[in-house]
């Protein structure tokens, strides 16, 4: 058979589907503006996202100076500290997190890694981008309207979140949840892309189980994403009802300040048990395609082949399938029925079973392998101390008896900072240190990326460490000052001096870390197709940065899994997927 | 060769059945649905992430039915038209599911004379499919306007529970809104089968690719869909 390359132990099949016809840009704006070229959107994806970022970075030093020098400030009162936490939280988990793994990663790396020349339908790919811009620009209106943002928490709990005495209660409230239903819109529309791009566009070869995981990652969690979301939208609207219409879906009969209001009949666990049936997973959406790229950066930094492949697989799509009967573990003390808490607890416990395999195989692929402490690995080690640290936290979360006094405490603020939090953003500063020469075709600073990796780590282990034992104490979370309470020691009070003026360095270091990103996209060092010897498919491409489409003129086919490091008698030491040859490892062993 | 045992090498290349096929299919390469194309693959997606958006509703409706301490009015009593001087339940629901069900017949015989490629009769069943859906929503508005007429608001209702009115014009409303998006991809697909894009394979205004006859197939899925929950609502809403 022509197909059949020398050495390959499995005839690889003809391409079933025919070549896609490409969108051609024929001017500058359909190019770099309107592009459909899902690198470009990607791209466009990314630096929207860390702009945004930037907002929930600065508003994260203002609440750290409001609450380690309280009384300080005089443009920070309790009303804005509100807005501070809420807008801070909801950047940072949607907009900034979901937008940059899905939107940036995913649309960068899938077609690439698939080895697909664009993502299935590019239209509605670049509809995804803009309706996402539009989104995030509806939400920085709300710091410019009358009353500002809303200050509800990020959670957005009604009927608190549109009363009056709310900060933002005017109109953030409302553009807030205009905002949301925006962005799960335009996710939706790149959303399917991504997930169709995966099981029906790969190239030849590329089986499911050859994909590396960082695909495996991102495209479950966008499933997720497609079946999480739907719940936030429909709470979003049947809210913006309440609000604009008066209708009391959520809302119970209220009296304000001597008066009954127009309200009642509503259910306000209506919309927690709906924030959370998304809120949950959402914590894996941005966790899932960490574990992905976490596991692509340690092999291939580590020059070996991922520990237990098909575990790690089968880990992450259990994971995610899991995760969708747990939300009930942030209502503990809403009030539930004990079997409930029960059934909860036990979920919430199970899920760290496949979560400890991850760690464990993550782990034993760096045994004995050939470490080199580069930028990307440094990060993925930072990460798997973090994510370990946090997911013990969580086991203790888990636990209802345990959650009760823990609930609402700084205790809770360090375990989702520590998993959800700090441990993503390092496997995002990783994976940008690893894939920015092929994005841009040079490296990133080296002098400039350590400096940045120290300060960054250590520096959130002494912002978010010390939380722990602050909650532990009792220390409330979303209170703008402590006041004179008889249980916190002055202790506590330098302890939170402390946290802010580290907090503030870390915000320093990020940005050495912008400045790096920009400089070096001139001054770097020019990085050829594939610096780190890397077997994924994107570092095959026949130009760096990749042109339209890819791959020129013949689409890559694939003989291998992603893994094949270190391989004896290799000329290189590795084997990319579309190297022919005899196959190794479990993926492609039928023979 | 009918009449030979088939060899091995045939037994093995014989396309599987059930269960083995479907893990065929996933363990190979490039596809997972091997029937599918990425428009269809696309629209099933689509269809399942929305069917969490009307479930999450159906359930919230559920929900506050529960929690609102005003007796729910009696669906039976609210829907009923007086007809002739007859006092008839219901019926007004019961023409529009009739209407919207046959348009899904009008629609599945479109998708047929669509794969014959029969330019004609494609188009005139797909806009016999839209006025249908254009009739429901027009009934939809008489419907609503008539409860409005009556008091019920989204936010009171005299008749019992407010939450009658909320859940009743914010699903009837999302729903009726997919019908209305369906009606106009309706009459834009038909323009383009009318006028033969597909047969010349002319390229999208927006997308500048070729459209194929599988649209027609990809939209009768939305639209199947759509008419599927409607029973959902008619079932949850007007029945219980
Ligand atoms: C520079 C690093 C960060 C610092 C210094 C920081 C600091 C804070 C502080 C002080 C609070 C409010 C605690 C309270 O009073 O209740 C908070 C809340 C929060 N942060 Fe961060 N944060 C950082 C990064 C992140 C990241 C990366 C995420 C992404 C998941 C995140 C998500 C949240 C969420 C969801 C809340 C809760 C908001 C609420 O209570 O409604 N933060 N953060
Ligand atoms: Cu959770």
């Amino acid at each position: 058979m022509s197909g059949m390359a020398p050495g390959a132990d499995q005839a690889i099949p003809p391409a079933e589907t025919a070549e896609v016809e490409l969108y051609h840009p024929h001017s500058w704006l359909t190019k770099y503006v309107f592009s459909q070229d899902a690198k470009v959107i990607g791209i466009q994806y990314s630096l929207t996202a860390i702009a945004i970022g930037m907002v929930a970075l600065v508003l994260s030093w203002l609440m750290r100076l409001q609450l380690g020098f309280p009384g300080t400030f005089s443009f920070i009162d309790a009303n804005t500290y509100y807005q501070f936490i809420t807008m801070h939280g909801m950047i940072m988990v949607v907009y900034l997190l979901t937008a940059l793994f899905l939107g940036g990663f995913g649309n960068y790396l899938i077609p690439l890694m698939v080895g697909a020349r664009d993502m299935v339908f590019p239209y509605v790919n670049m509809l995804s981008y803009w309706i996402y811009l539009l989104a995030v620009l509806v939400l920085v209106a709300s710091f410019f309207v009358p009353g500002g943002p809303t200050g509800a928490g990020w959670t957005l709990y009604p009927p608190q979140a549109i009363l009056s005495g709310t900060p933002g209660q005017e109109w953030g409230i409302i553009l807030m949840l205009l905002s949301l239903a925006l962005f799960i819109i335009g996710f939706t529309m790149g959303g399917l892309n991504y997930a169709v791009t995966v099981l029906q566009a790969r190239a030849r070869g590329m089986t499911l189980m050859r994909m590396p995981l960082t695909v495996w990652g991102i495209f479950t969690a966008t499933v997720m994403a497609l079946l999480a979301f739907p719940a936030l939208f429909v709470g979003a609207v049947m809210m913006l009802f309440d609000r604009l219409l008066g209708t009391s879906f959520f809302m119970p009969t209220l009296v304000e300040m001597g008066q009954q209001l127009r309200y009642g009949g509503g259910s306000p666990i209506l919309f927690q048990h709906l924030f959370w049936f998304f809120g949950h997973p959402e914590v894996y959406i941005v966790a899932l395609p960490a574990f992905g790229i976490v596991s692509d950066l340690i092999s291939t930094h580590a020059r070996r082949n991922i520990f237990g492949y098909r575990m790690m697989v089968w880990a992450i799509v259990i994971i995610g399938a899991l995760s969708f009967v747990v939300w009930a573990h942030h209502m503990y003390v809403s009030g539930m029925h004990p079997y409930f808490g029960f059934f909860f607890a036990t979920t919430t416990l199970i899920i760290a079973i496949p979560t400890a395999i991850k760690v464990y195989n993550w782990v034993l692929t760096l045994w004995r392998g050939n470490i080199h402490l580069t930028l990307p690995m440094l990060f993925a080690l930072a990460f798997i101390v973090t994510f370990v640290n946090g997911g013990l936290t969580g086991l203790f979360l888990g636990n209802v008896v345990v959650d009760v006094p823990l609930s609402d405490t700084m205790f809770v603020v360090a375990h989702f900072h520590m998993v959800m939090g700090v441990a993503p953003i390092l496997v995002i500063f990783g994976g940008i240190y690893h894939w920015y020469p092929k994005i841009t075709g040079r490296m990133m600073n080296e002098a400039m990326g350590q400096f940045h990796f120290w300060v960054t780590f250590l520096g959130a282990y002494a912002i978010f460490f010390p939380m722990h034992y602050l909650g532990l104490l009792g220390i409330p979370r979303r209170y703008h000052e402590l006041g004179e309470m008889s249980f916190v020691p002055a202790s506590a009070h330098d302890l939170n001096a402390f946290i802010s003026i580290v907090a503030l360095v870390v915000g320093f270091a990020q940005l050495v870390f912008l400045f790096n990103l920009a400089w070096s996209l001139r001054h770097g060092r020019l990085a050829g197709g594939n610096p780190w010897n890397a077997t994924t498919l994107e570092w095959q491409t026949p130009e760096t940065p990749p042109g339209h489409g890819n791959w020129g003129k013949e689409l890559p086919v694939v003989y291998r899994w992603a893994y094949d490091y270190s391989v004896p008698g290799a000329e290189q030491d590795y084997l990319p997927q579309n190297h022919p040859g005899p196959a190794r490892g479990t993926a492609g062993t039928a023979a | 060769m009918p009449d030979s045992t088939p060899t091995h090498a045939q037994a093995a290349m014989a396309p599987q059945a059930g269960w083995q096929s479907l893990v065929a299919d996933w363990s190979s390469d490039q596809r997972a649905f091997k029937s599918a194309s990425w428009g269809k693959a696309m629209m099933w997606i689509f269809l399942l992430s929305d069917t969490f958006i009307f479930g999450c509703f159906l359930l919230a409706y559920m929900t506050v039915r529960m929690s609102t301490t005003v007796p729910w009015p009696n669906p039976s009593e609210v829907f009923a038209l007086e007809i002739a001087g007859t006092n008839l339940p219901l019926i007004l629901i019961a023409i529009m599911t009739f209407v919207l069900i046959s348009s899904s017949g009008t629609m599945a015989m479109a998708v047929n004379y669509g794969y014959r490629r029969d330019r004609v009769k494609t188009a005139v069943l797909m806009l016999v499919t839209a006025a249908f859906g254009a009739t429901f929503v027009g009934m939809q508005a008489f419907e609503w306007s008539k409860l409005i007429h009556e008091g019920v608001r989204p936010w009171e209702n005299p008749l019992g529970a407010p939450q009658f009115g909320a859940a009743f014009f914010m699903i009837t409303g999302f729903h009726g809104t997919h019908v209305t998006i369906g009606v106009i991809f309706l009459l834009i697909i038909a323009r383009k089968v009318w006028r033969g894009d597909f047969d010349q394979e002319r390229r999208g205004f927006f997308t500048s690719r070729k459209g194929r006859y599988e649209v027609v197939e990809i939209m009768g899925l939305y639209w199947h869909f759509v008419d599927l929950v409607w029973v959902f609502i008619f079932a949850l809403f007007y029945l219980w």
